[in-house]
């Protein structure tokens, strides 16, 4: 393609950050210096690197990563080493919130105050600092078991993030100083009996060795002797249904893309864990890294994957670390690569940093983000399974989900479908947070009442008196006590109006401001709309602005609210438009909010 | 090609396989709104205004580009779509300048009794939609309703771009690439409400990749994007439609073909636009064709009628 570009260049630094991502450029035709062998070149590799489009994001990252911003200068050299349109790449850039295409400061504390943090001490921080440029208000940061949560950006730096923080803490990490990863947390640390949790705090998370002598790899060795045909049947017998928030049965989806006719095939594990109020991934990727590793090397066998992804998203440095710890431990064991435990299957592993963007765990936003496009959602049908990354058939599951595989190997599908319900098989984690005495990640079987996960985790706090928990996140619906008799299962939330969503359950008490609540709940889906369709683009603003006017002292319009929710939910291209609405009208049934 | 049977509002219907919904309903004379459609573009689905109910969907659809399936039922007047619709024309209305766009968009907002004065009073123009941050915006108090109105961008002789028009149905973007010009000059940047189309870092267009084909005017529909010579003339209030002739001519500049339709007010070429359904380009056109008209009406010492003057103090300004 012939490139209109822009003037501007880039300095020797942006030039080395790019490089990190891309290695050197091929010829002066693709950002080299030009030599007078190029110049006899007629096609000087304009499609070799325009193939590597997917590698756009990566390399925006590491120019915002290295330098504290994106000038003109570095997104040039970036579009002409990848042979992206100058106006796309921009348009890319300014998709993700932790980019910025203006100069900033270099280190920027993104501080929590989504539905679990602001009231713990998130909206505080904020109000410490005032308008200071170096301190904005951020979503959900998936540390709501250790409000307030922030995460700095440091340019030149690696990113770190803040748990349980204050103001001083926050003023020092800004002013150049640095502070330890907050350890992690699992109430039930030490509960063998447990399948999801039990090496979380155990096991060492950067050793192989220490995965390895907790019953690590016993199951990929056992699956790599089965058919890839007998794996999926496996899971199948299971029926595990996915845990990401949609529910699909597991199985139903390998099943599809084994049977696809195209060879080449790819598996993702969305670690994207953006819904406000969740934060179970984050435990499970920073607590058992290799779990996870393996979970994906079986998938990727059972399916015929030669690739695979997990993105992650930013605001989990940690995370992001132990993984790629994990996948080179696991290569250089000979766990994944061209001959995975010896067996013949080629498998390997890379990590993808999301860059701020909720709908980016929406299934094909996060493919075209990892393409190299903006993360916006793609029409379905075509479905992933048929047409996913790259336009290849794919598979898509999330964390939780995938950590399943192992212990439905190792026991067989029958024994992990005899725990939890017929519909609702296994075990669930949920995300404790709010209003109560001991918040974390906790792992239960299916059925379990709401009531009895918050006794797990030493009940409600505050006034001590309960109001509503929100379920399954923003996402979600508010429930009231009236529902602490239901059994966590997906038919039993399914009969009641609910969802388990992501497994969010965020406790209030009486004392709560749920108006305040709620538009930032409103606040929240405006923000990370991606902005492709009317519905949501739109109908997120107008649902704010109703409850920023019923905040002010006006009455509610309960039927302009509920006219704009049934147009999210009916018209909307996505899930985020479909949910946008569903807490507020939830709250409004519940008379949390209103006249 | 195979005949696929389906059911439209009780009417049967019979297309070729591969048809969208859309096609099927304007066969069986069923027109359906449309916003970000168009013949000659892919569809990108992302307005919504077109959406029908199917049934066994638990959602409504997207007529423009949902493929039909044998023994599909599809209803398109229901209240579920009617409310849909209403409230997707009331969204877009609300939020951007809509007094361009064609009467029958104008007829379907009556229609469905779209009333997009109730989302309060309009928020004023705002100078900085192009340097918004994605993930951000001001926390609203309720007493007027956002919208995208902003500055009009004048940067070159031949057309303008009024983003306080733009309902971002990407129909430009895809004319600019890879349906029509591929020359990716703008593209949507930034989120959400915030979403905007936009070249590079907001430089002009003559310092972007644009090459001035014009395409990404041919298939606005509101009136963002417009002729120079368009615009200059309605804010001197001496556009006149009524007044105006259009000539279907075939361009002289090389051997292509393409067919042009010449507008012509007062004697003077005012607009060029190509027709869509004519099979050389599809309504596309380059510069030449789009803009190169001045040449055969080169008046010299004539040059004088209002439509003149007011075209040549804008040059000169
Ligand atoms: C707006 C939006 C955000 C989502 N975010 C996530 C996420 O962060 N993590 C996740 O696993 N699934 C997320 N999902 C669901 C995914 O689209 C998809 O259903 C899921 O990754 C499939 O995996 P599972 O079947 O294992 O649950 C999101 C969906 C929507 C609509
Ligand atoms: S529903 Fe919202 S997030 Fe989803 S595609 Fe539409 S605008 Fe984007
Ligand atoms: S005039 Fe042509 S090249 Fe310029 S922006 Fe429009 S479609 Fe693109
Ligand atoms: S400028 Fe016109 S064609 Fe482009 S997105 Fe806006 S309304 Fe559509
Ligand atoms: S015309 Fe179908 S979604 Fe816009």
């Amino acid at each position: 393609m012939d490139l209109r570009l822009m003037d501007a260049t880039a300095t020797a630094d942006e030039i080395a950050a790019v490089d990190v991502v891309l290695g050197p450029p091929e010829s002066g035709w693709t950002g080299g210096v030009m030599t007078a062998a190029d110049t006899r070149l007629a096609q000087g590799g304009y499609h070799a690197a325009a193939a590597q489009r997917h590698l756009l994001l990566p390399a925006l990252l590491q120019v915002q990563s290295e330098i504290g911003w994106i000038s003109e200068g570095a997104m040039n050299y970036v579009c002409v080493r990848l042979q992206v349109p100058p106006a796309e790449a921009h348009g890319v850039a300014t998709f993700y919130a932790l980019l910025s295409t203006t100069k900033r400061p270099d280190r920027v504390a993104h501080v929590c105050d989504d539905v679990g943090c602001r009231d713990r001490g998130g909206g505080a921080i904020l109000e410490a600092f005032g308008d200071r440029d170096d301190v904005v208000p951020s979503p959900c940061l998936g540390q709501c078991d250790r409000a307030p949560a922030v995460f700095v950006q440091r340019a030149g730096e690696s990113d770190v993030v803040l748990g349980n923080s204050e103001p001083m803490e926050v003023e020092l990490v800004l002013g150049g100083g640095s502070a330890p990863p907050p350890p992690v947390t699992a109430p039930q640390v030490g509960d063998g009996s447990l399948r999801l949790l039990r090496r979380v705090g155990v096991v060492d998370p950067a050793g192989l060795d220490s995965y390895r002598s907790h019953g690590g790899y016993e199951a990929l060795i056992q699956a790599i002797g089965m058919s890839p045909g007998e794996v999926i049947a496996e899971v199948k017998v299971s029926n595990i249904r996915g845990r990401g928030g949609a529910a699909f049965p597991m199985g139903i989806k390998w099943e599809g893309v084994a049977a696809a006719p195209e060879s080449e095939r790819y598996l993702i594990c969305n670690a994207d864990e953006s819904e406000p109020g969740t934060f179970k991934d984050r435990v499970l990727m920073e607590g058992d890294p290799f779990a996870l590793v393996e979970s994906m090397t079986i998938a990727g066998y059972a399916v015929g994957a030669t690739k695979g992804y997990i993105y992650v998203r930013s605001e989990y440095p940690v995370a992001r670390q132990r993984l790629e710890g994990a996948i080179a431990a696991a290569r250089d064991a000979g766990l994944l690569g061209s001959d995975v435990a010896g067996s013949g299957f080629a498998f390997d592993l890379e990590v993808r940093s999301g860059a701020g963007a909720y709908i980016c765990g929406e299934e094909t936003a996060l493919m075209n983000s990892i393409e190299g496009y903006r993360g916006e959602p793609r029409n379905k049908p075509p479905f992933p399974t048929q047409v996913g990354l790259f336009g290849k058939p794919t598979v898509i599951n999330n964390v939780e989900t995938l950590m399943n595989v192992p212990d439905i190997i190792a026991d067989g599908g029958a024994a992990f479908a005899a725990l939890g319900t017929e519909q609702s098989t296994g075990t669930k984690l949920f995300c404790l947070a709010g209003d109560i005495a001991a918040p974390g990640v906790y792992e239960v079987p299916f059925g379990v009442t709401l009531g009895d996960v918050i006794e797990l985790a030493g009940g409600v706090t505050g006034s001590g008196v309960l109001k509503a928990v929100l379920l399954g996140g923003a996402a979600g619906v508010f429930v009231g006590t009236e529902h602490l008799d239901m059994p966590l299962t997906l038919e039993d939330a399914r009969s009641r109006n609910a969802t388990l969503g992501s497994g969010v359950v965020m406790v209030y008490d009486d004392t709560t401001d749920f108006r305040a609540i709620l538009r930032r709940v409103a606040e929240f889906f405006r923000d990370e709309s991606c902005g492709q369709c009317v519905p949501c683009r739109v109908g997120t603003v107008r649902q704010e602005e109703l409850l920023a006017r019923h905040l002010g002292g006006e009455s509610l319009d309960a039927d302009l609210l509920a006219e704009l929710a049934q147009v999210m939910g009916d018209a909307s291209i996505c899930g985020l438009g479909h949910t946008a609405s569903g807490a507020i009208q939830s709250a409004l049934q519940l008379g949390l909010v209103g006249d | 090609m195979n005949e696929v049977a389906l059911n439209i509002d009780g009417v049967a219907a019979s297309v070729p396989e591969g048809s969208t919904i859309l096609e099927a309903c304007r066969s069986v004379d069923k027109p359906q709104p449309t916003l970000c459609y168009l013949e000659n573009l892919t569809p990108v689905n992302a307005c919504r205004v077109c959406v029908v109910e199917v049934e066994n969907n638990r959602l409504l659809v997207p007529s423009c580009s949902r493929p039909v399936e044998e023994g599909m039922v599809v209803n398109t007047d229901t209240e579920r779509v009617r409310h849909s619709r209403k409230m997707v024309f009331e969204f877009v209305a609300s939020s951007v300048q809509m007094d361009l766009v064609d009467e029958e968009t104008r007829e379907w907002m009556d229609y469905y009794g779209a009333d997009p004065s109730r989302y309060g009073n309009p928020a004023a123009s705002s100078l900085d939609r192009d340097s918004r941050h994605p993930g951000h915006h001001p926390i609203p108090d309720g007493s007027e309703a956002a919208n995208v109105h902003q500055p009009i961008k004048v940067d070159n002789d031949l057309y303008v771009r009024d983003y306080s028009r733009c309902i971002l149905c990407y129909k430009c973007v895809e004319a600019c690439g890879e349906d029509a010009q591929n020359s990716f000059a703008i593209a949507v940047s930034g989120r959400g409400f915030d979403a905007r189309i936009s070249t590079e870092f907001d430089t002009p267009l003559t310092n972007s990749a644009c090459v001035f084909c014009g395409n990404c005017i041919g298939v606005c529909p509101t009136g963002a994007l417009m002729f120079r010579s368009e615009y200059e003339m309605r804010k001197a209030e001496i556009w006149d439609e009524d007044e105006q002739s259009v000539t279907r001519t075939i361009c002289s500049y090389c051997a292509v073909g393409c067919n042009l339709d010449l507008h012509v007010q007062d004697n003077r070429i005012v607009k060029v636009t190509s027709p869509i359904d004519h099979s050389i380009t599809d309504g596309h056109l380059c510069i030449k064709g789009r803009f190169g008209y001045e040449y055969v009406q080169d008046l010299g010492e004539m040059a004088s009628t209002p439509i003149d003057i007011v075209l040549a103090r804008a040059r000169t300004t």
